[in-house]
């Protein structure tokens, strides 16, 4: 069969029904945002003329109420968060001391589980390789690279350059790398760049990602490849908010470019420094496309969130899915408190 | 919450003036060598992008037997690839037109949704007095990190039994069919996307003016008024950063697809079509590579039009100081 665009119709529909849907909810909210103060400001009125031509006593103005209209303007965000995101990620917490099935209590046999048998733990520990290399590798990539940059010329070429991958879902890059590490035996051409970098220098050509532990490494790169562009652009910047008058101030001084590195940028750029740690270590502890897209978790390559998608999704294994969720969250409550310490000091400040 | 606007090149112009003349030589050397570097690691970094663009020009027998780099000794251009991966009659071809559809029926309104929610919440929460304000802002906050992974489970249960309470039905199963199942990623992406979207529109809507809002308030507008007639304008660039983020997420998000859109031509997105034949037909590289190319275009094309309002959002959402 032929594409036929005629079968695409019912798609379209739903689309609209669901532009439908939106412009009748937002546009509904604000109309009654809008018409129901107006009402009360008009019986108010009303109130006033029938009191003042009556003789009766004025009415007791009431205080505005500020509180009402926080309710309306938050509503639809607070209903959402609450049976999207509060209420599950609760849920999943019983869940995980449940069954398979969700049946019955087993207590903590999923997270006993979890850190006994060889195949987890090696999930487990492959996260932890991913979430020590990738945010220190990115990072180090990112700062050097917005360093230099700073200097060159073309800049904004360069900077884009490095920044696209940003825009390249997870999936097109693994396919863009599972070609790089594409392979072909010896008596034939190579196709996959490495595996002809490697033939003309001389070596065997290697199945790449069926190497344990190098695949998770070659993993590690792609991530890598689409997220230092991430840290190069927020450092950049941070780099060039240094006030200009503290450099020109070192530089009389007489220091050298790696004091000038050191004492001058480093401790300048540091919060941004931290921001993009924190957000690419959670990033990387979520990472999931990934490793699903170039090795399917086989071959010694799975990470928790890949390892959660199978045991809930494809095993049948809620009870043991939802553990690996809830260690996940575990991980990065440090995280979260960390953050929520930070935000009430500036609010405070 | 301060927004930290870099002040551009404020510092790196000033400084760069060298008073003698070893140290003006240095300093151009310096900046050579820099350009240089930087401009080649620049192109390294687009090799991997820019060897499977080429290859998806070429035809089938040669992207099997022969590396993309042989093109400039030898070049083969065929646009097959992109028919047959888009257009293809067999089911193995990949029928990507159609995924190419369920992309965008998902991803606008997943990026509509939140985005009108998140900027009433954060004016909400900005510049309506309430009590538990400071509270309620540092939860939405904090549930920016919570792992998606902690919802899916019992979120997928909600879509298709429904909620019981003590064995009495409150909401009915969604019991949703065929293309209907873009309301459940609809759901999904917009509950998933609004703690960030919170944040990052309250970044922007609590640095307005103080005596813009009080003027606005003295002269008798209510809330409502204020936040359409004021807010609304002033947050435009805001707004495009998020509707850009958003944008991005979900057309290339896979989980979040895969669990609430299923995987047939009826609503599975570009990413799980390709996901899946990466997976079982990891081989057919002339698909592939065309694939991977139709669905990377219009994320491209967004990302390169729109690169000012990303990078400005990017600033605002990350660089906290």
């Amino acid at each position: 069969m032929e594409f036929d665009f005629a079968e695409e119709q019912p798609k379209f529909l739903m689309l609209m029904y669901g532009l439908i849907a939106f412009v009748a909810v937002v546009g509904g909210l604000l109309l009654l945002l809008d018409v129901v103060p107006a009402w009360f400001a008009r019986r108010r009125e009303a109130q006033l003329v029938a009191a003042s031509t009556g003789g009766a006593p004025l009415p007791r103005r009431r205080k505005p109420r500020e509180g009402l209209f926080a309710l309306f303007f938050l509503l639809p965000t607070l209903l959402l968060l609450t049976i999207g995101l509060v209420v599950p990620a609760l849920r999943t917490v019983l869940l995980s001391f449940m069954d398979a099935g969700s049946d019955e209590w087993v207590g903590l046999r999923n997270y006993s589980w979890m850190f006994s048998e060889d195949s987890i733990v090696r999930v487990l520990l492959n996260t932890l390789i991913w979430v020590l290399l990738v945010p220190l590798v990115a990072t180090t990539f990112g700062l050097l690279y917005a360093v230099m940059v700073d200097k060159a010329r073309f800049e904004s070429i360069a900077k884009s350059l490095i920044f696209l991958p940003m825009a390249i879902s997870f999936v097109g890059a693994s396919i863009i790398w599972k070609f790089v590490y594409a392979y072909r035996s010896e008596d034939q051409d190579q196709i996959g760049l490495l595996n002809q970098i490697v033939v003309t220098l001389g070596g065997e050509p290697r199945q790449w990602l069926l190497d344990s532990p190098l695949n998770t490494f070659l993993l590690i790169v792609i991530m890598v490849w689409i997220q230092a562009g991430f840290a190069m652009v927020v450092l950049a910047a941070a780099i060039k908010a240094i006030p200009g008058d503290i450099v020109e101030a070192a530089r009389l001084d007489g220091v050298t470019p790696w004091q000038m590195f050191w004492q001058i940028t480093m401790p300048s750029i540091r919060p941004a420094l931290i921001v993009v740690v924190v957000t690419l270590s959670i990033a990387t502890l979520k990472v999931f496309d990934i490793v699903r897209t170039a090795t399917n978790g086989n071959y010694d390559t799975s990470v928790i969130a890949n390892e959660m998608y199978n045991q809930a999704f494809r095993y049948g294994e809620a009870g043991q899915g939802s553990a690996l969720a809830v260690f996940l969250f575990i991980l990065v409550i440090p995280i979260v408190i960390y953050q929520i310490r930070n935000l009430r000091q500036q609010r405070e400040g | 919450m301060t927004t930290a606007t870099p002040t551009v090149g404020a510092g790196a112009q000033a400084a760069g003036k060298p008073t003698t003349t070893a140290g003006r030589v240095r300093n151009r050397l310096n900046s050579r060598t820099a350009t240089l570097v930087s401009l080649v690691i620049a192109l390294l970094w687009t090799i991997p992008t820019f060897g499977l663009f080429v290859s998806s020009f070429r035809p089938e027998a040669d992207i099997k037997s022969t590396g993309w780099w042989t093109f400039f000794t030898d070049p083969q251009f065929t646009l097959e690839n992109y028919q047959d991966v888009l257009f293809g009659s067999s089911s193995s071809s990949g029928q990507l037109a159609s995924y190419f559809i369920n992309s965008l029926a998902i991803t606008i309104p997943s990026v509509l949704f939140p985005l009108a929610f998140a900027s009433l919440a954060a004016y909400a929460l900005a510049w309506i007095n309430f009590r538990g304000r400071d509270w309620l802002y540092i939860a939405i906050f904090a549930m920016q990190i919570v792992p998606l992974q902690m919802a899916l489970v019992p979120l997928l249960k909600f879509f298709s039994t429904g909620v019981t309470v003590a064995g009495v039905q409150v909401m009915p199963a969604w019991d949703l069919v065929d293309e209907q199942k873009f309301a459940q990623v609809w759901f999904a992406h917009t509950c998933f996307a609004l703690p960030f979207a919170v944040f990052l529109l309250h970044n922007f809507v609590s640095q307005l003016p103080r005596d813009l809002m009080e003027a606005a308030r003295v002269d008798g507008a209510t809330h409502p008024k204020i936040f359409r007639t004021i807010v609304l304008p002033l947050i435009t660039p805001a707004l495009a950063a998020f509707a850009i983020f958003q944008f991005l997420w979900v057309w290339n998000d896979l989980l979040v697809a895969l669990i609430f859109a299923g995987g047939g031509n009826e609503t599975a997105p570009l990413t799980v079509r390709l996901a899946e034949m990466a997976g079982t037909r990891g081989n057919e590289w002339q698909r592939l590579t065309a694939g991977a190319f139709v669905s990377i275009v219009v994320p491209l094309v967004v990302f390169l039009s729109l690169q000012r309002f990303f990078v400005r959002g990017l600033l605002a959402g990350s660089v906290k100081g």
